[in-house]
């Protein structure tokens, strides 16, 4: 069992014997008492509830969600709001919202019903992975359940408060899981970002009306934050990391799966080694992708200057070893890399770094939409380049190329995906070049190739 | 502006009562509408961000990030207002990221930098992103000439490939409709023929499928795109990806010759220009005229040159003797012409003339019949073509200067078409001038032609029964003659001569002003078109005295000055 206890808050009942996805299962554990509670607060109320708790989205980007709420300007605004939840989850490693439709997918309805009143929304749409066709049907059944109970629909519990929510299933690509991308796919277009400003969701989002977009952990935990309050939440992890994370690794660990924390409570070592019992095999720890493939990898056996804040405001540089790391959202990105969606992968000694790399790269040049030069290109560039040194004919400016190509792409695309692409080659081909080279060394080329100019 | 399409977008013509903001654009505080794109922002002062995607009449995609710049925004301080340097500017705070100038737009204290290292980096980095799956086939390749991509290829290349893998393949020739073919290999994916046949074309059945690189462009099945409008995507194409069936591999672009000009396919007069080479005419293209037809033309207008070279074309004057065909030289033409045409009374002439003239060509008409009717009344008609008007820019009236006619009062709008037939028919009118009308189209049948004592034809393409006329003079095409023409909202414009005519044949107005000094006009001598029109204006009230120069190249609205 795991050294430290988990801190189950999301998955409080999922994995409990005889826990079940239908709604008596749910009102029996206590299930939209919680809703009841909310539909008697104001809506502002509930907004400023959720600032308190200084939740930041679980979706990858960390953004603080009461702020996302608030960009919404309720006395200015005569369209509809919308209220969208992001259960598209294709980032590689990620499998912690697929836990929560498929064990307790009331929890979600519950805390998209809360987050849809304190929005002033009245239609709701969960975009789900297309692939994930048991979760849809889970969640339509849910839903007819809840509309059956009144818990949606018209007056709900007699609140004069009308909503419905319907699924979506998308039909399956990584762009849909960007949030303007699965707002055109709702649309019934081709999945393309739109490009922010001015397309920013909560002004110009589906239908060019306000719109939220928040992750399934994220509608979840809004749930927990008007049942306890947003300072009670607040106090769960640590400042600007507030509240639990599900934390899912997967990789060269003995006991890979969703684990639930406090953000901040445990280390990187302490998951691996206590949670996760450890490397498979007695093998060395070589390198952790801290967020989803798309986190720039951390290696074991360097140190990270990471600033701490002291006691009397000022900052201090402390050096840190990758298993002392703790998980929260602030010192995963000093490290540089981004805890992100919490898919944590986790690799031992005998990986061969080039091919790990080869490996997301193929899938990133897959999903790159096309939408936009530098990613649509550049992407099956750093695949090509990376088959060809996995093939053994790599050479010695490879390296540098690659990095050159990601960095043309960084920083310089319409969404995120330029990074998402882009940063997985930086940080391997950065902290692991001497594999790069080593690989690029064999002069087994049948290839003709021309040396890359200076 | 009141162009007669109507463009959903206008991004480089802001509204006139647009506010202006102080924006920072390569080191000099310049003020600019607020809310204008970085792009349109540089143009204005001379400096050029190279772009693909964008297009000023088309909503904006962002997606080719060739316009990628680096940008500035004010400096706050503590309290969140501007720092101001001792000159009373925002000192500016320089983005770490670029940013993309299509859809950025100008707010006051924006700073741009169109040549910093950071740009150009970015703008060698979309080009080499750009080449790297795309064929190098310029010597072949039917845009040469007219390609962003070699052009922007040879300013911010490396001159080099660092691409040593294979390339994408994706087809080649495919037919998006009628008179487009797509060479998919070529195609960047900017998007802009994808937004055309969305938003102005209104046929929305073009789009990318697959992803990543293998993202292709595309026709939906069994949904040629067959507007009306297609071919503007060949023109906003900025690589060689869409081509006109009718041009290519016809010329290269660069042989070609570029004449401005306007389109008479119908009264809307589109600004064009017209492509020739040797004397032959390639290609009709738009040119831009934001009071016309701004960026655009239809198809058929497009596409209505070819007739100008056909082996039907009368080139030299003639006679029918004996049911045979005779050439005559011009000064012999004319003469026999002039002789005739005084030989009857003025109530026996009857003159069906062409809305497709110039206004000058009307203008010696006028004279003529003036000269020949010496105050008594000389039939004179013109022929109605009515199409079908689009939303667009296809007017209902397919003759380009209906409006001449109405100015120099010659005809009436073809009401009198019925009773020119009958007057031919009771022998009132014995004398029949047609010019570039072909009488038997409107309704006057052969046998009643061939009645006529006397029975001149001048124009391009004779009809079935011209071997009924006495004499053909061989006039000249819009693509052989200069003069103006008045659109359907009344805006006079210019044609100009492209190409010499074929043969023998002759300018309209030359052939005219020849008549004329035969029949004994001593008023004037024209040497040149705009001598005519000078005369013109002077006379024609509705010219109200505009000189030749001041039509310009984009027109001049007479609307105010008659009624339309």
């Amino acid at each position: 069992m795991s050294f430290k206890p988990e801190y189950r808050l999301i998955l409080k009942y999922a994995d409990e014997p005889g826990y079940t996805v239908d709604i008596d299962c749910y009102l029996r554990h206590g299930g939209y008492q919680v809703l009841k509670k909310a539909l008697t607060l104001d809506p502002a109320f509930i907004v400023q509830e959720v600032k308190k708790s200084g939740l930041r989205g679980r979706g990858g980007a960390g953004f603080p969600t009461g702020v996302k709420w608030g960009f919404i300007n309720h006395e200015k605004n005569t369209k509809p709001v919308y209220l969208l939840c992001n259960a598209d989850e294709s980032e590689p490693g990620t499998f912690k919202d697929r836990q929560i439709i498929y064990k307790d997918p009331h929890q979600l309805i519950e805390g998209m019903i809360i987050s849809a009143y304190a929005n002033r929304a009245h239609l709701g749409y969960i975009y789900i992975r297309g692939e994930f066709a048991k979760g849809a049907k889970i969640l339509e059944q849910a839903l007819a359940e809840a509309r059956e109970r009144n818990f949606l629909g018209k007056n709900i519990l007699g609140s004069g408060y009308d909503l419905e929510i319907y699924v979506f299933r998308g039909a399956g690509a990584y762009i849909c899981g960007e949030e303007t991308g699965l707002i055109e796919s709702l649309e019934g277009k081709r999945a393309y970002p739109r490009i922010k400003p001015p397309y920013f969701p909560a002004v110009l989002g589906l239908y060019m009306c306000p719109t939220i977009v928040n992750n399934v952990e994220t509608l979840c935990h809004v749930k927990h934050i008007v049942d306890m309050g947003g300072e009670a939440f607040a106090k769960i992890g640590t400042p600007n990391n507030t509240g639990t994370r599900i934390w899912c690794v997967s990789g060269d660990v003995n006991r890979p799966g969703y684990y639930e924390y406090p953000c901040g409570a445990i280390t990187f070592g302490e998951l691996i080694y206590e949670v996760c019992g450890g490397i498979r095999n007695g093998n060395k720890l070589k390198a952790v992708i801290p967020g989803g493939s798309s986190a720039k990898v951390l290696r074991a056996d360097i140190k990270y200057k990471i600033p701490r804040k002291k006691a009397d405001g000022s900052t201090e540089i402390v050096e840190m070893g990758l298993e002392d790391i703790p998980l929260d959202f602030d010192t995963v990105a000093a490290t540089g890399s981004m805890s992100g969606s919490g898919g944590i992968i986790v690799m031992d000694d005998t990986r061969d770094m080039v091919e790990c790399l080869r490996n997301i790269a193929e899938f990133y040049a897959h999903e790159s939409c096309g939408q936009c030069t530098p990613c649509r290109e550049g992407s099956l560039w750093m695949k090509k380049i990376l088959d060809r040194i996995c093939r053994g004919n790599g050479r010695k400016e490879d390296s540098k190329l690659l990095l050159d190509v990601a960095n043309h792409i960084a920083g310089r695309t319409i969404c995120a995906f330029g990074e998402a692409c882009s940063w997985p080659v930086q940080s391997f081909v950065e902290l692991f070049e001497e594999e790069f080279v080593a690989k690029a060394k064999k002069e087994d080329s049948m290839e003709i190739l021309e040396p890359v100019e200076g | 502006m009141s162009a007669l399409i109507k463009n959903p977008f206008n991004h480089d013509l802001p509204a006139a009562d647009t506010p202006l903001v102080n924006v920072q654009l390569d080191g000099q505080w310049v003020k600019v509408p607020k809310g204008l794109n970085v792009i349109e922002v540089a143009k204005r002062f001379g400096k050029f961000i190279p772009h693909y995607c964008y297009h000023p009449k088309l909503s904006i995609a962002g997606n080719c990030r060739m316009c990628l710049f680096e940008m500035g925004v004010p400096k706050l301080d503590a309290q969140r207002k501007p720092v101001l340097d001792e000159k009373g500017m925002p000192v500016i705070s320089w983005l770490p990221r670029p940013q993309i100038a299509c859809a950025t737009q100008a707010t006051e204290g924006m700073a741009i930098k169109t040549s910093s290292a950071l740009t150009t980096d970015c703008q060698e980095g979309v080009t080499e992103f750009l080449l790297i799956n795309h064929p190098l086939d310029c010597p072949i390749c039917d845009q040469a000439g007219e390609c962003r991509l070699q052009e922007y290829s040879y300013d911010f290349g490396k001159g080099r490939s660092r691409f040593v893998e294979q390339k994408v393949k994706k087809p080649k020739r495919v037919e998006l409709g009628p008179r487009i073919m797509l060479d998919d290999e070529r195609c960047i994916l900017c998007s802009r023929c994808i937004r055309f046949a969305r938003e102005i074309a209104k046929q929305d059945v073009i789009g990318f499928v697959n992803r990543g690189s293998y993202s292709t462009l595309t026709v939906y099945p069994d949904r040629p795109f067959d507007s009306n409008y297609s071919l503007n995507t060949v023109d906003i194409c900025p690589v060689g990806a869409l081509t006109s069936k009718d041009f290519r591999f016809q010329m290269r672009v660069w042989f070609l010759r570029e004449t401005k000009s306007i389109c008479t396919s119908c009264a809307t007069g589109c600004n064009v220009i017209i492509g020739s080479r040797e004397n032959v005419v390639y290609r009709l293209t738009p040119r831009v005229n934001e009071e016309v037809n701004s960026h655009w033309m239809c198809d058929q207008g497009r596409l209505n040159f070819h007739y100008i070279h056909s082996k039907k074309r009368v080139v030299e004057p003639a006679s029918h003797l004996n049911g045979s065909l005779f050439p005559l030289e011009w000064n012999e033409a004319v003469r026999t012409v002039a002789q005739r045409l005084k030989e009857f009374s003025p109530r026996q002439i009857a003159f069906l003339v062409s809305a497709r003239l110039s206004c000058e060509e009307l203008y010696l008409v006028k004279k003529l019949i003036e000269l020949l009717g010496k105050g008594e009344e000389i039939f004179s008609e013109v022929v109605p073509r009515k199409g079908v008007a689009d939303s667009l820019l296809r007017s209902e009236d397919l003759n380009p200067n209906t409006l001449g006619t109405v100015c120099l009062g010659i005809g009436k709008r073809g009401e009198k078409l019925a009773e020119l037939q009958e007057k031919i028919r009771t022998k009132e009118i014995k004398c029949l001038f047609a010019i570039h009308e072909n009488p038997e189209e409107c309704g006057i049948p052969e046998d009643l032609l061939s009645s006529l004592s006397f029975y001149v034809w001048q124009g391009l393409i004779p009809g079935s029964a011209i071997h009924t006329a006495h004499i053909l003079l061989a006039g000249a095409s819009f693509a052989e003659k200069s003069g103006t023409m008045i659109n359907v909202a009344g805006r006079l414009q210019k044609l100009h001569k492209a190409i010499l005519c074929p043969g023998r044949a002759r300018e309209d107005w030359r052939i005219l002003r020849d008549l004329l000094l035969v029949a004994g006009y001593k008023d004037k001598f024209f040497e040149e078109i705009a001598q005519v029109y000078t005369e013109m204006s002077k006379e024609i009230e509705a010219f109200g005295g505009i000189s030749w120069i001041d039509i310009g190249d984009q027109g001049i609205d007479l609307s105010q000055k008659f009624k339309v």
